[in-house]
């Protein structure tokens, strides 16, 4: 079975900053990693392939330091990694991402043979439009699988797939040829630990890495900020939630510390007091 | 699977192991070197300050690119009773040299870029793996490492364990003692973030210029131990240690003490106003001489914290760590390029070239420092630096007593308190430890 896994070099949103003054998001020195949700789409690819044999192409658009994001992948069990970057792909919306990861996925499609299935992550932690796999879907023409829970059966012969999907007040079973895209849900699986001789692999490989000319892409006004039509107007911080954390002197032992600890409290929230009080009334 | 084999493993990717592997790769050997965090770095802590002669010495041009903070151009020792501090100061425009020898640094970034030039210069390394056994054939030679990762044993001619201060590895292969809790210090420190103006108004510099204070007193309550307050570029980074035997002895917790430390009148209006976001802790060797393992053996070396080489006095340990881990990678080099086995005696080189390194002769110095420090230190860090105190005070304040009044209060005060015999029985135990 022919699969490709497409992934996105993120942000850890655990570590990101807001800047105070413009509001945007300061990307130096913030760690970057896989986008999880695309983690689950990886380990099912990876299970598929270790099933029916085959093999795993993890792909990405993004600066040459998305390239460590795709060794990650081949250190998880990936066969193949290709790291599609250029200028001209810079500042893309979801429109202009789906259209190079489409022209690339057809130049891939011509290198190494059709692929049976096509995953993504069900969105980005840093975009969080859920808009790119769907629109790789819809121009490829492939029919899609989106919010699956669980992939019941594929079968290689049949080219058929049977899948759940979260819907609206239940689960749906649904049964689709191959090729298809499917966008796994979180949680579905949980993501393996590469071998050593991944590790090993994954760190002497090289990572293929296409320009906008090596993949083929037809028309470079479609690509990048040219071919994107999405305009921020306005990027804002939201108001922070939480206070600064507040230091208490500790009593002489555990009891009088937890009773400084919950005067703090109460002083903080005085409806808490309130309703414990009138909870303890009861007894 | 094909079976792995290189010239070395090395374990961790710290100071000493990317000192290590470095020195190994970029002579041409095939190394592999395994780091159980997220990323080289990612889990290492320091102060901390980087001497950059020792840096030089692996890394020549590191200034062009390494992310350095401040280059540091003022020491300042304190000497700390609750109120008070006595100091001594030494700033010099010498220091603003074109290659500066002290800079303050963030390890976990440093730690990144000095792995990155170990990759460039050829070594595999692998993170997010921690080596659970040393392998060794029937006749107890070290042959190889076995991980947490599924896949066997990968083989090596040598390996070098530089698995940091509490590293299982060698002492559960049975290489060496776990440290016993009166020869290590667990220290403690948070980053405090300022913008880069407060700080320099507030120490007084100049563009990258940095500052050092360390300071020792009553702070550490009676127990042998130090607080320190260092400048980085956008913070500020403060911490305070003691030994863990101490800590454990005097029911004191880390975390309590870094709290008074920071309050305390001389630290408190250097990071007003500060937004905290590191807090991290760890184990400093603090043994010295006298509680350096066996240092190699057939198959193995070991390198930096986990080789207990750090200088406890000047506050020294990742220069030991990378002159060590130079040292063991230029000593494997030459073992290899003679074609001889990895063989306990052959690797004997490598303590050798240790021995004849500043590494052996500073720890070889001061090694009953740390036993008389740890012995004394009611006198050294509660007795002394209140009477000092106490002295200044009554030296500066003005209210009509007669000078010679005032000197024989503070003379009879230092005597009441550590009596004749006392004052010069430490005086005599610190100068020969010093010697």
């Amino acid at each position: 079975m022919k699969i490709l896994v497409c992934i996105k070099q993120v942000p850890d949103s655990a570590q990101i900053r807001v800047h105070p003054v413009t509001n945007t998001i300061m990307r130096q020195g913030v760690p970057t990693i896989i986008n999880p949700y695309d983690l689950f789409s990886l380990e099912e690819a990876l299970r598929l392939r270790d099933k029916f044999g085959g093999e795993v192409t993890t792909l990405t658009m993004g600066p040459p330091m998305a390239a460590e994001s795709l060794r990650k992948t081949l250190a998880i069990g990936a066969d193949r990694a290709i790291l599609l970057t250029d200028r001209f792909f810079a500042g893309a919306d979801t429109l202009a991402t789906t259209y190079a990861l489409a022209q690339a996925i057809q130049k891939i499609q011509k290198t190494w043979g059709d692929l049976d299935l096509v995953f993504t992550g069900k969105q980005t932690i840093d975009g969080d439009t859920a808009q790119v796999g769907p629109g790789v879907a819809k121009r490829l023409n492939l029919l899609q699988l989106t919010y699956v829970s669980k992939i019941v059966e594929a079968d290689a012969e049949k080219r058929e797939v049977v899948i759940e999907r979260r819907a609206e007040g239940g689960t749906q079973v649904l049964k689709t040829k191959m090729p298809c895209l499917i966008a796994m849900l979180e949680g579905t699986n949980e993501v393996r630990r590469g071998s050593i001789s991944d590790s090993l692999r994954a760190a002497r490989a090289e990572i293929i890495t296409w320009s906008a000319k090596d993949a083929e892409i037809e028309d470079l006004g479609k690509c990048g900020l040219k071919g994107s039509p999405t305009i921020v107007k306005k990027v804002f911080a939201p108001p922070v939630r939480t206070d600064r954390a507040a230091f208490v002197e500790p009593g002489k032992n555990a009891g009088e510390s937890a009773d400084v600890l919950i005067e703090a409290i109460f002083k903080r929230h005085p409806a808490l007091e309130e309703d414990m009080t009138k909870l303890a009334s009861g007894f | 699977m094909i079976e792995e084999k290189f010239d070395a493993i090395v374990i961790g990717a710290g100071m000493a192991g990317n000192a290590a592997a470095y020195t190994m790769a970029s002579r041409g050997l095939n190394v592999l070197q395994l780091e159980r965090g997220e990323y080289p770095g990612s889990k290492n802590v320091q102060g901390g300050i980087l001497y950059a002669d020792m840096l030089e010495k692996i890394i020549p041009d590191f200034r062009e690119e390494a992310p350095l903070e401040r280059h540091l151009i003022e020491q300042r020792f304190w000497m700390m009773t609750d109120r008070s501090h006595t100091g001594m100061q030494y700033r010099s425009d010498d220091f603003n040299e074109e290659k500066p020898n002290r800079y303050t640094i963030i390890r976990s970034q440093f730690d990144r870029w000095f792995n990155k030039q170990v990759q460039a210069a050829g070594a595999i390394v692998i993170s997010e793996t921690t080596v659970t056994e040393l392998v060794s054939d029937a006749y107890g030679k070290v042959i190889g490492v076995r991980t947490d990762r599924a896949g066997g044993t990968i083989f090596a001619d040598v390996v070098v364990l530089a698995e940091g201060v509490n590293g299982l590895l060698g002492a559960r292969a049975g290489l060496r003692p776990t440290p016993k809790p009166e020869h290590v210090a667990l220290a403690v420190k948070e980053m405090h973030f300022l913008p880069r103006e407060t700080i320099e108004a507030r120490f007084n510099l100049h563009g990258d210029e940095g500052v050092v204070i360390e300071a020792a007193g009553t702070i550490s309550k009676g127990m042998t131990g130090m607080g320190f307050v260092y400048t980085n570029k956008e913070s500020i980074s403060v911490g305070m240690g003691c030994l863990v035997s101490d800590f454990a002895e005097n029911d004191e917790t880390p975390y309590g003490m870094l709290e008074v430390f920071k309050k305390h009148p001389s630290i408190a209006p250097l990071i007003e106003g500060s937004e905290v976001k590191e807090y991290a802790a760890h184990l400093i060797p603090e043994g010295g001489y006298k509680t350096i393992p066996e240092l190699f053996g057939d198959g193995w070396v070991v390198v930096g914290d986990a080789a207990q080489l750090n200088n406890a006095i000047h506050r020294e340990g990742s220069n030991l760590a990378m002159t060590s881990g130079r040292l063991a990678g230029e000593a494997i080099f030459q073992v290899k390029s003679r074609r001889d086995p990895m063989t306990k005696q052959n690797l004997a080189l490598y303590k050798k070239y240790l021995d004849d390194s500043f590494v052996m002769k500073d720890l070889k110095k001061y090694k009953d420092m740390p036993a008389l420090l740890h012995t004394q230190a009611q006198n050294f860090f509660l007795t002394y630096p209140t009477l000092v105190s106490k002295a200044m005070e009554n030296f500066l304040r003005v209210d009509g007593t007669p000078k010679i009044e005032k000197e024989k209060a503070s003379v009879r005060a230092f005597r009441e308190k550590r009596s004749l015999t006392g004052l010069f029985g430490d005086a005599w135990r610190l100068a020969r430890a010093w010697r």
